[in-house]
Parts: structure tokens; C-alpha cells; sequence
């Protein structure tokens, strides 16, 4: 702070005209402010508002009706349906990026020929948009024609094509395939940076002790990538449980709402059937239970680091 | 180190580093290898991945049956805007977060940070009836309104870990000389910034040019769709146009893939400082 505070002199009016530096700071940036506060902000109030009224584009209403969304919400066996969804697909998918992309991590810590070919063939899938991953997958697990099926068939894996995202009992498995598919490469990245900061020396250290390759990956690695490991998880979740183009376009939360998720419910309510009130309620919920899902591991996080200390 | 593997390390090794590589690229290679290869080849129950017979049938079906060309102009002016406006004002907000004495700015920051954790859901109801209000419903500036406010939190952490690496003798330097505060950014702090810009202008044109869930509620036609909209509409009436989807599939991702290729290195740098060390 005491290097900006001596920076902050250059405001001062040289010319007459010019203006001090904390009046420059407000207007430069006042534009982002702007763009947040009317993109992000108003729309969360906006939508806060909404949830506690009738309002549907079909019957032009829009009375203050009280909690009544927010009741009908909690009984509404869809909602939790979807919840239950949300969560098991934000559990399953950052429990296995974050593990699978570790181990991918820990591979390109060492040194191969071709290191530099495989980094950038782990971007591919991030740079796809997620809608041409949708139906890359669709593709690839098809029940009739997928490549997958064949490959499993041939392999003695599976007696008969399964119906992956076409039956309710595998549909959910799969999109959650595609989203660690296309996960788990950046992720691997993320933790690759991480890993690249514990000190050599400290390994080198170990291994003169006659350390075993795991014991150094037990109690040196690991505890100190901890907390990227956990901060880049936290990530990942919030963004898992934002699920909406894979699931859309893949399956559009079906069979049988097999794979219906809160982002998918909210838009339906919204846009088909356009009760923007009711809508409203069930994003609203959705988005406290984003903020518990941060807070809980914000509160770990810093519990391990405290205990660190 | 390299002395110290034992061979079955070494063969561990390779072995996992080719599962990460047909992990990462196998499936758009089929994808690719689909795009060229005859409806009738795909259904026969034995696929191969070098087409027999070669065909561009399902590019010629992509561009003239279904006018894919009009999606990618949309796309293009759409994500272009959104490029050059989030580089404008996340570069303006970073500069006064980095260089001005703004009180409280690691709260600014925070802040900034946690509007990109909202679920998007949340936020497409109340937008769609402002833009109905406003007659923004299938206009190319509802969605980069949109796209701006998206891209900003991370254009804006990323171009501030960057000016925060550049020294700051050289404000004092330009100071002496009697540079404005607008001079500094234009003629000194961006010039220099040229490698973070052309990063982070390039992951706000990923996030704009990938966006689906706005595009798809903002607009109900060719004229103004973008790229992820059509190809979710690509389907026939009576059977999925596989080959088509993949040849779709692969004009919207390979130049992606070769300008994410081209600028690989600084992109990893790029979202790891915006998304992880701090």
C-alpha cells in the first residue's frame, strides 16, 4: 500500500486542468462498475424481487405475493429432484477432475520427450465450446452407431450397446463423462503450476533420506499443493454447479428427468413456461445454495490454514 | 532427475503421458474423421477412422443447406465487440486498481472475483425483461452488453497481475516528465502490456464466441444467433445429421484450437494468476 500511496502523487494538478489521481481512479473505473452493477447486480435484486411476486408473461401478472413461490417451492418434488441432481453431478464431476487431473499433473512434472506435444493437446478440450462437446459426446456414446459402444463390445466390456444417454439409469453417468472429459485436462494444468512451486531441494532432501517415490508425494507434495488442490476445487464446483449447455443440449435434462439440473428446471420455468415469478424462486434457491457450497469450503480453507500456522 | 527413474518408472511414464494425449485429442480426431466420412459409412457397424470414401458432402450441407456461414458472422462481430470493449474497460479498471491509490482495492477485487461465481441462471430472467423493454431481443448489443460484464472479472485480475510485475520507477520516471494519468496507461503501461493484452483478449473472445445459455434466450433467429445456438438446432426431421454436426463441429473449433495452440504458453500463465494464486 505505501507504493501506491506515493504513486498517488502523479494526480496531483500539474497544468490546472489536470485532475487529482482519486478523481481519475473513480472515472476510469467507473465503467466496469457500471457494466457489473447492471449486469450482475441489478438482475440478483431484480431477480430477488421477482421471486416474491406472480409474475408470469402469460397472464401479464405481476402482484406481490409473499413467500407463496417460495412454499410452493419446497414442496415441489421436481425442484428437489433437480437439486439432488445438481448436487450428485457437482460432487461426482470436481471429486474426479480434481483427482484424475492430479495424477495427469503429476505426470508432466517429470521430464518425457513429447511433454511440450501433450500440454497443448490438454487445451483442446477446455478452448471446444461445451455446446460442440455436447455433440461431440452424443456421438461418440451413441446407442446404435457410438464408437464407444463398439470399442466396449469388441473388448468383451459389454454383451449388448448400452443406451447411454438415452436410458435413465446412464444418462447422468454420461454427461458426467463429458464434463470430466472436457474438465479434467485444464485442471491438470492448474494443479501442474501448483506442483511446480514445491521447492526441488525439499524432494531432493527427502530422496537423500532414502524417501520412497509415494512417501514424497504423501507428506511433501501434497500437503503443500493442499491448498491449490483445494482452492481449485472450489472452482470447479461452483462452476459444475452452474451445469447448463452439456446438459442441455445432451439430453435437456431427460429421460424422464433422469438428468434434470437446477440451471436446466430454471430455464425451462423461465422460458417455456414463462412464470418469471416461480422461475425467479427457483434461481434465487439455486443461488443460496451456491453461496453455502463457497462458504463451507471457504470456512475449510481457512480452518487448514490456520492449523498450518 | 532423469538418471534416478528405474525403467518400469520411465515406461509408467510414457504410458501415462500417451493416455493423456488420446484422452485429450482422440475424441476430436473421431469427431474430425467423422466430418469426412459418408452417412452410410457411420451406420455400416464397422467404423474406421481414415474415411473411405472421402467425402466434403457434409461441409457443402453445413454452409448451404444449413447457412452455418451466418451464424459464424454473428459470432464474429458479437465476440469481436465483446474482445475490444472488455480489453477498453478491464484494461481502465486494472490501471486504477494497480497504479491509482484506491482504498480498499484487494475488496474491489474480491468483489469483482465473486460476480463471476454467479450462477448465470440467476441472472437471464430479470436481463430478458430489460432487454424486452429496451427492444434489445435480437440485437447484437444485448448480448455484448452481456458478454462484457461476463468476460470483465477475469480480463480485469489478469491485466491487474500484470501491471502489478511492471515497475513502478517507470511511473515515477514519467511522472517527472510531466506524463498525465491517461498518458501513462495509453503510451507507457500498455505498450508494455502487449503479451497480457493480446492473452486476455483472446480468453474474453473464447468466453463470448462459447456462450450459449444468452445467446439462446436473446435470440430467435438466423439473423442474430450465434455459432452454439445453430449447431444445438442442427438436427433433421427424421434422423441426427452426425456427419454434419462434426463438419459444423470442426470449422467452429479448429481455429480456436490453432490460435489457443499459438498462445498456449500465455494462457496457462494468464488464468493461473487470475484464477488460483491470489
Amino acid at each position: 500500500m505505501t507504493a501506491a500511496a506515493t504513486v498517488s502523487g502523479i494526480g496531483r494538478p500539474r497544468l490546472g486542468k489536470a485532475l487529482p489521481g482519486a478523481v481519475w481512479a473513480l472515472l476510469l473505473l467507473t465503467p466496469a462498475f457500471v457494466s457489473l452493477a447492471s449486469v450482475s447486480f441489478y438482475p440478483i435484486v431484480n431477480g430477488l424481487y421477482l421471486s416474491l411476486t406472480n409474475t408470469s408473461l402469460i397472464t401479464q401478472e405481476n402482484e406481490f405475493s409473499g413467500f407463496s413461490n417460495y412454499v410452493q417451492l419446497w414442496g415441489d418434488a421436481q425442484f428437489w429432484n433437480a437439486w439432488w441432481h445438481t448436487m450428485w453431478f457437482t460432487t461426482a464431476s470436481t471429486i474426479l477432475e480434481t483427482a484424475i487431473g492430479l495424477g495427469m499433473a503429476l505426470i508432466l512434472c517429470e521430464a518425457f520427450k513429447g511433454r511440450g506435444l501433450v500440454r497443448a493437446a490438454m487445451l483442446v478440450p477446455w478452448a471446444m465450446p461445451t455446446v460442440v462437446t455436447s455433440k461431440m459426446f452424443s456421438w461418440l456414446f451413441d446407442g446404435q452407431n457410438g464408437i464407444i459402444n463398439y470399442i466396449l463390445l469388441h473388448a468383451g466390456l459389454i454383451d449388448q450397446n448400452v443406451n447411454w444417454y438415452g436410458s435413465p439409469d446412464t444418462a447422468m453417468t454420461t454427461i458426467i463423462i463429458a464434463d470430466v472429459w472436457k474438465t479434467t485436462p485444464f485442471m491438470a494444468l492448474l494443479l501442474l503450476t501448483g506442483l511446480q512451486t514445491v521447492p526441488n531441494s525439499l524432494i531432493e532432501a527427502a530422496r537423500m533420506d532414502g524417501a520412497k517415490g509415494w512417501i514424497t508425494f504423501w507428506y511433501i507434495r501434497l500437503p503443500l499443493l493442499m491448498p491449490t488442490l483445494l482452492i481449485a476445487g472450489l472452482f470447479r464446483a461452483l462452476d459444475a454447479f452452474r451445469v447448463f449447455d452439456l446438459v442441455y443440449v445432451l439430453t435437456g435434462g431427460g429421460p424422464a428427468d433422469s438428468t434434470e439440473t437446477l440451471s436446466t428446471l430454471s430455464y425451462k420455468v423461465l422460458f417455456s413456461t414463462l412464470q418469471f415469478g416461480y422461475g425467479s424462486a427457483v434461481s434465487t434457491a439455486m443461488f443460496v445454495t451456491e453461496g453455502i457450497i463457497a462458504l463451507v469450503f471457504c470456512l475449510y480453507l481457512i480452518r487448514l490454514i490456520r492449523r498450518a500456522q | 532427475m532423469k538418471d534416478r527413474r528405474s525403467p518400469l518408472q520411465t515406461i509408467a511414464i510414457y504410458l501415462g503421458a500417451l493416455l493423456i494425449l488420446v484422452w485429450s485429442g482422440g475424441p476430436f480426431i473421431w469427431q474430425f474423421s467423422t466430418s469426412f466420412q459418408l452417412d452410410k459409412a457411420l451406420t455400416s457397424g464397422s467404423p474406421s477412422l481414415i474415411p473411405d470414401p472421402f467425402t466434403l458432402e457434409h461441409y457443402y450441407n453445413t454452409f448451404v443447406e444449413k447457412q452455418l456461414h451466418r451464424y459464424v458472422w454473428n459470432s464474429l462481430v458479437v465476440s469481436l465487440a465483446t474482445t475490444f470493449l472488455c480489453l477498453f474497460v478491464g484494461s481502465l479498471a486494472a490501471f486504477a486498481l494497480s497504479r491509482l491509490n484506491v482504498k480498499g482495492r484487494f475488496g474491489i477485487l474480491m468483489v469483482i472475483l465473486s460476480v463471476s461465481m454467479f450462477p448465470q441462471i440467476a441472472l437471464v430472467g430479470p436481463l430478458y425483461l430489460v432487454a424486452t423493454n429496451l427492444g434489445l431481443l435480437d440485437t447484437y448489443t444485448a448480448l455484448i452488453i452481456t458478454y462484457l460484464a461476463l468476460g470483465l472479472p477475469l480480463v480485469t485480475w489478469v491485466l491487474f497481475g500484470y501491471f502489478e510485475t511492471l515497475p513502478r520507477e517507470i511511473d515515477e520516471a514519467a511522472r517527472m516528465d510531466g506524463v498525465s494519468i491517461p498518458g501513462l496507461l495509453w503510451h507507457i503501461i500498455l505498450p508494455m502490456s502487449l503479451p497480457s493484452l493480446v492473452t486476455t483478449g483472446l480468453l474474453a473472445f473464447i468466453t463470448a464466441w462459447n456462450e450459449f445459455l444468452f445467446a439462446l434466450a436473446f435470440t430467435s433467429n438466423i439473423d442474430r444467433q450465434t455459432i452454439p445456438v445453430g449447431i444445438a438446432n442442427f438436427t433433421n426431421l427424421y434422423y441426427v445429421p452426425w456427419g454434419d454436426i462434426a463438419a459444423a463441429s470442426a470449422v467452429v473449433t479448429v481455429p480456436l484450437i490453432v490460435l489457443v495452440l499459438f498462445f498456449q504458453r500465455h494462457i496457462i500463465e494468464g488464468l493461473t494468476q487470475g484464477g488460483i494464486k491470489e
